[in-house]
């Protein structure tokens, strides 16, 4: 990939992890790093964006709220595991109440390591997440183009309620 | 008065970079009850003491918190050291300081980074935290790691700094100290800030007694609660230590107690340079810990942290207890948010400087 077609925009949670990833991806987006330059935002509206960033080998209690984020996102959507903890469960593997890993809780797409991962890593990491992203953009479009009689039934109804409403002389265009 | 609504607040917010979540019962704008539920970052490392060797324990310690994590290494590793009865080398002593001093810089920084962000103040957030990369710089190359660096181990520290890198640390400090300087001028000349900020979330010196506040929040009410004053361990002792202390109880206040401590830790690290002694690093370890208790404190960048110990003559330790400043000062927080405007409770919550991860364990 040689330029970004998109500026994706992330979300980052804290999936029950130490912070010491979390404030590395805080260190991303601040000057000395400054991944806002390349048009990447830090969202804090799950549906407004691409790209999951997420920490932590995420606990019981906390496993709802990751799953609520990951379901909240639109298509296509990209999950970062970011940190030792998240891709297998790091130092906290054998703890009573964590599922040890991000991926036993949602689909994850990149790993990225490090305890704690660094900046460069995680830059790598989201610069991945992006040729992920684009390739589930393509099976998306292709899906739509491929299921088109689908589509045509589906859309059915709706043809009926447009002709209704231009029957019944609602349009005033 | 209308009726009451309640909003949800967090786990996943944008001004939190930790999970926290706060149940606010409101009356029109006003916050007229507020019930917090923690937990999202439970990890149950007190519990993992029972399968990790009692020096391996360091590691995990260290991962109570990304930001304070070298004075959670440093705190298990005192008690231990008490616990078994050893003498710790003065050097490591020193070098412990420098580096736990360097963590509350790197903390403070942080939090008035958050802090700026958290009522907007955006360019603020990037300059801060610009200014904590130079600390970050110091940490890897005297250690090898940015946030977390496993420089502490039961016994003493695992690596030495060079006198000629202790004097180049300080000639960058002495840099960084003009930048936080212009940083303050900044901060307490801005209206907007003295708008958002003063007269916010008022703690009065009795209610900081009462509830039991530590830290930064117990200092900005008066309350001079400091360990370092009282510390056996460190270079604290040997530099005279004062804490320093704010009446008015605000948010504003808290944010100027902050403020102060980043130059008072300059200071410190810089006192410690200069009386640094000869000698070794770290003595051996011998044996497993006995079967008694011990327990002591180190204070944290957010607040006084209680560690507890008790052996059974094997590897494992019996029981670790970790008392974490920001759980102390939720019950404050609680406070603080009865009466308050909605959209102060960022601000608010902000300025104790939770930290959720050393909070839930």
């Amino acid at each position: 990939m040689s330029y970004l077609k998109k500026s994706p925009w992330l979300i980052h949670y804290d999936g029950s992890s130490c912070n010491g990833c979390d404030i590395e991806v805080l260190a991303c987006l601040t000057p000395l790093y400054d991944v806002e330059r390349f048009g990447i935002v830090n969202t804090g509206n799950p549906k407004h964006a691409d790209i999951f960033l997420v920490t932590g080998g995420v606990n019981t209690q906390n496993l709802p709220v990751v799953k609520q984020i990951y379901e909240q996102m639109p298509e296509p959507k990209v999950v970062i595991a970011v940190g030792a903890c998240a891709c297998t469960g790091g130092v906290f593997h054998d703890c009573y109440n964590m599922l040890g890993g991000m991926d036993k809780a949602i689909p994850v797409d990149v790993y990225v390591p490090g305890c704690a991962a660094r900046p460069e890593a995680i830059i790598d990491g989201v610069v991945k997440g992006l040729t992920v992203l684009e390739e589930k953009q393509k099976a998306l479009a292709v899906s739509v183009s491929a299921g088109k009689k689908e589509e045509e039934i589906e859309l059915a109804p709706q043809a009926v309620m447009n002709e209704r409403q231009e029957g019944s002389g609602c349009s005033s265009r | 008065m209308g009726k009451s609504t309640v909003i949800p607040f967090g786990p996943q917010h944008p001004v939190l970079p930790e999970p926290i979540h706060l149940d606010l019962e409101l009356q029109d704008e006003k916050v007229v009850r507020a019930s917090t539920s923690i937990g999202y970052v439970h990890r149950g490392l007190e519990k993992l003491v029972e399968k990790r060797g009692f020096q391996e324990y360091v590691y995990v310690a260290e991962r109570v918190c990304g930001i304070c994590s070298f004075g959670h290494g440093w705190g298990y590793s005192k008690a231990v050291e008490g616990l078994m009865g050893i003498e710790v080398p003065k050097r490591a002593e020193y070098l412990r300081t420098i580096w736990h001093e360097l963590s509350r810089l790197h903390s403070h920084l942080l939090w008035v980074g958050l802090g700026a962000d958290g009522m907007g103040f955006e360019s603020l957030f990037m300059h801060a935290w610009r200014l904590r990369e130079i600390i970050l710089d110091i940490f890897e190359s005297t250690t090898g790691g940015r946030v977390i660096f496993s420089a502490c181990k039961v016994g003493g520290v695992r690596r030495d700094i060079a006198d000629s890198e202790l004097k180049e640390i300080v000639a960058r400090l002495d840099k960084l100290k003009k930048e936080i300087d212009a940083m303050i001028y900044i901060i307490l000349g801005d209206e907007t800030i003295h708008a958002r900020l003063r007269r916010v979330g008022v703690v009065t010196l009795e209610d900081a007694i009462a509830l039991g506040c530590v830290g930064p929040t117990a200092r900005a009410s008066g309350l001079p609660l400091d360990y370092r004053c009282g510390d056996e361990g460190g270079a604290y002792k040997d530099l005279g230590f004062r804490p320093i202390t704010e009446t008015e109880g605000d948010c504003f206040a808290r944010c100027k107690v902050r403020l102060r401590e980043l130059l008072q830790s300059i200071d410190i690290i810089k006192g410690c340079v200069e009386n640094m002694p000869a000698g070794d690093i770290a003595v051996p370890v011998k044996g497993f810990p006995p079967a008694a208790e011990h327990f002591t404190r180190v204070e944290q960048p957010r607040g006084e942290a209680l560690y507890y110990v008790k052996g059974n003559k094997t590897k494992n330790l019996e029981r670790f207890r970790l008392r974490t400043p920001t759980n102390v000062n939720i019950p404050v927080l609680v406070k603080m948010l009865q009466g308050c405007d909605l959209a102060d409770v960022p601000n608010i919550i902000l300025t104790i400087d939770p930290c959720i991860s050393c909070c839930e364990r």
